[in-house]
């Protein structure tokens, strides 16, 4: 556990200035929003799902982010509710004929709901043995969802099939193009919500957490009741991610859940930079994409070409995307001085 | 020859090359993916991941479009047969299926495997009308031409071979009680109905129904509760590591009811051994394509050129493993679909040409075992022999049965 929660207490997200150091410039934001924007104007619609789905599990990244990057516990358990908030929009669209936009927030509701009250025997736990706990969690989804009692509503392992929506009142949009719009709209609103619940007096009282739970507890911050929060709200954004992710690949199965999604969650935090929330989306695109490179420079070895250019992220950048902003700020600062 | 001579045999030249090409134009149909040199087919398989043992059906695959590529190609036309990863994951198939449609521009997939994988997709395929061919899985579900027209199946469902026990068994042990142990899944379930609707109205001979879980660590309690329902055959739906543990408890207890297997446990390596040999003996099962461990086929034309074709572009493969000779055999069948398309690589013309094979034989296949398709049979192979387990190796008997199940 030393390895990673030296990366947490290194980081300069715990520094006087929080609000500059967790998110972009407002220079930069405005940028990356633009290219988010006017991108898929300009691309098949291929790209445009591949963009839809960078977005989905960036946000994915991002709940555990706060977990981690916030409060400072660890979850391997990811999956399990990324499935729960598939399973919730599939059953609520394809038996309840709900409107795929009003699933979300149930998918959110129900997700935070199972995260706080998965948070209240993890609070016993710290560290990697939490990680263990929520591990558990991840490897009894895949099997839970098969059971025969809720087959009528999942699917069994034959999973649901997902209709994909139209744009509404008539837009001239594809649906993949529309999807996209829909998910950029609702990751900037959970973006923008994250990175106000972390300038909060709640965001605080996470992180005094993070950093001394000891101390925090002096300082008259309820310790229980903020742990469990913060395993709530990362599980009900990472809920809705699922329930995105379900609209977009228009299809939900056991398989699509397992352990090796958390893993990917995780990997794709740590590259990120831990703690640094535009950082998600970075380690999203690491997740979606480096695999397809790997498969590209060889087959068979796939796995190990993608374990081999994982080392070397690490190994060369331990903070992730983090430091390099940091650096490529440093620079830009140097030149301007010049 | 003077300047102008040769400038109007030039031009003459030049319009004959120009009325035969414009003939040849013609008669040439292509859709996305089909050109004049090249024709481009998709394909996903896991390579990676817990499924990745069944990579070997996607480099069996490679292998045979390479050799026909050496041979000259099909009808003067190469094949880029462009195989992706999925990890046995649905989104990811999702994600490399687009790849492959829209990126790729492929003109059809081809045998991508798995259940769930395929299910992901086919809504998008059939949208989409590009072919979903061969896929490489035994659920039933891919016999619907009316619901999903561009997506057809290949192996003999698992339904259908159950239906050819029930056949068995109504003809060789009337009146004779059954059990059924079965895996609590899609494939368990899938095998249960068939038997069930092979018996039809006998169905109440079944006297037990067992069913247990993948991540039990063993069936032995099953097979015991099972006995005390005193049936005379007993029916293994099951998966190898399970098929093995039933069969080796039969033989410690001493019970010698009439066995089958089910063809997914008829491994002799990873079942019969394991169970023992002795009390393997005469257990039934049922198979449609030649085992290249046995060695009845050792001097087999069919199983020679499989050699042969492994011995050149594919020597790092373990022959007897049985998904090679699985993604051999669906090649062949491409290769003979994309044959008769001629020059009209129309996705149209690709489903009209899968849905028109009569009987097709192919080598890596049983004797007998052939492959049939219509406008309304999307199941190619629905023909199975019965064998037996005896000395070391399986014993084909009797005929070539069907299982035939009307599509919808």
């Amino acid at each position: 556990m030393s390895a990673a929660e030296e990366v947490v207490t290194e980081a300069p997200a715990v520094e006087a200035v929080p609000k500059r150091a967790m998110t972009l410039g407002y220079g930069t934001s405005l940028v990356v929003l633009a290219a988010l924007i006017l991108t898929p104007l300009f691309v098949k619609n291929f790209v445009i799902f591949q963009m839809t789905m960078l977005l989905i599990y960036g946000l994915a990244v991002l709940a555990l982010n706060i977990l981690t990057g916030g409060s400072g516990q660890f979850s391997l358990g990811q999956s399990a509710f990324y499935a729960i908030g598939a399973y919730t929009t599939a059953i609520l669209m394809e038996h309840f004929n709900v409107n795929y936009a009003l699933t979300l927030p149930v998918a959110g509701v129900i997700c935070f709901g199972a995260g706080f009250l998965f948070g209240q025997p993890a609070l016993r736990l710290s560290g990697i043995y939490l990680a263990l706990a929520t591990f558990a969690l991840a490897l009894a989804m895949p099997q839970l969802l098969k059971l025969g009692f809720l087959e009528h509503w999942t699917g069994g392992v034959q999973g649901l099939v997902v209709t994909k929506p139209d744009a509404p009142f008539g837009l001239p949009l594809s649906q993949d193009m529309w999807l996209y719009y829909f998910t950029l709209a609702v990751s900037i609103g959970i973006y923008i919500a994250s990175v106000n619940l972390l300038r909060s007096r709640s965001g605080r009282a996470l992180m005094s957490i993070r950093d001394n739970e000891i101390a925090a507890s002096a300082m008259g911050v309820n310790v229980a009741l903020y742990k469990t929060l913060a395993f709530g709200v990362s599980a009900g954004i990472t809920g809705i991610a699922g329930g995105l992710g379900a609209i977009a690949v228009q299809f939900v199965a056991p398989d699509g859940y397992t352990i090796t999604l958390a893993i990917s969650l995780f990997v794709g935090m740590v590259v990120g930079g831990v703690g640094w929330l535009p950082g998600s989306i970075v380690g999203s695109a690491f997740i979606i994409f480096v695999p397809n490179i790997a498969e590209g420079i060889s087959k068979g070895l796939s796995g190990a070409v993608f374990g081999v250019l994982l080392f070397l992220v690490i190994y060369l950048v331990p903070h992730g995307a983090r430091q390099v902003a940091l650096v490529a700020q440093q620079l830009t600062a140097k030149l301007k001085r010049n | 020859m003077s300047t102008r001579r040769r400038l109007a045999s030039a031009f003459l030249g030049f319009a004959v090359a120009a009325t035969t090409a414009s003939a040849a134009l013609a008669q040439k149909q292509y859709d996305t993916g089909a050109t004049d040199t090249e024709i481009k087919i998709g394909n996903i398989v896991p390579y990676s991941g817990p499924a990745s043992a069944y990579g070997s059906v996607g480099k069996a695959m490679a292998a045979v479009f390479k050799k026909v590529n050496d041979e000259g190609g099909i009808n003067g036309r190469k094949i880029n047969f462009i195989s992706y990863d999925d990890g046995y994951s649905p989104p990811k198939t999702v994600e490399q299926a687009r790849k492959l449609v829209e990126s790729d521009e492929v003109l059809l997939l081809v045998g991508t495997l798995g259940t769930a994988p395929n299910t992901a997709i086919q809504k998008y395929l059939n949208s989409k009308k590009v072919p979903q061919l061969f896929v490489a899985t035994g659920a039933t579900k891919w016999n619907e031409p009316k619901t999903f027209p561009w997506t057809m199946g290949w192996l003999p469902s698992y339904q259908s071979e159950s239906r050819i026990y029930a056949k068995y068994l109504s003809k060789e042990k009337p009146g004779a009680k059954v059990a059924v142990l079965y895996q609590n899944d899609d494939m368990g379930k899938d095998y249960l109905k068939g038997l069930k609707d092979g018996f039809g109205a006998d169905a109440s001979r079944i006297v037990a129904e067992e069913s247990y879980e993948v991540s039990e660590p063993t069936v032995d309690s099953h097979v015991v509760k099972i006995k005390s329902a005193n049936p005379d055959v007993l029916l293994l739906y099951t998966t190898p590591k399970f098929g093995a543990q039933a069969i080796k408890k039969l033989g410690e207890m001493n019970w010698k009811p009439v066995t089958i297997v089910s063809n997914v446990s008829a491994s002799t390596a990873a079942v019969m051994k394991p169970a023992g040999i002795e009390n393997s003996q005469g257990v039934i099962s049922a198979a449609y394509a030649k085992d290249v461990s046995d060695p009845q086929w050792a001097s087999d034309a069919g199983i020679k050129a499989f050699d042969d074709l492994l011995a050149k572009y594919l020597p790092e493969m373990n022959r007897i493993d049985s998904s090679a000779m699985t993604g051999y055999n669906l090649a062949t069948t491409m290769v003979e679909v994309l044959r008769r398309c001629g020059d009209n690589l129309t996705r149209e013309n690709v489903m009209k040409q899968a849905q028109s094979l009569k009987q097709f034989a192919q080598g890596g296949l049983l004797p007998g075992v052939t492959l049939t398709t219509s406008a309304t049979d999307y199941m190619p192979i629905e023909q199975l022999q019965l064998m037996q387990f005896k000395g070391e190796r399986w014993q084909l008997f009797g005929e070539v049965i069907s299982g035939e199940i009307a599509g919808n």
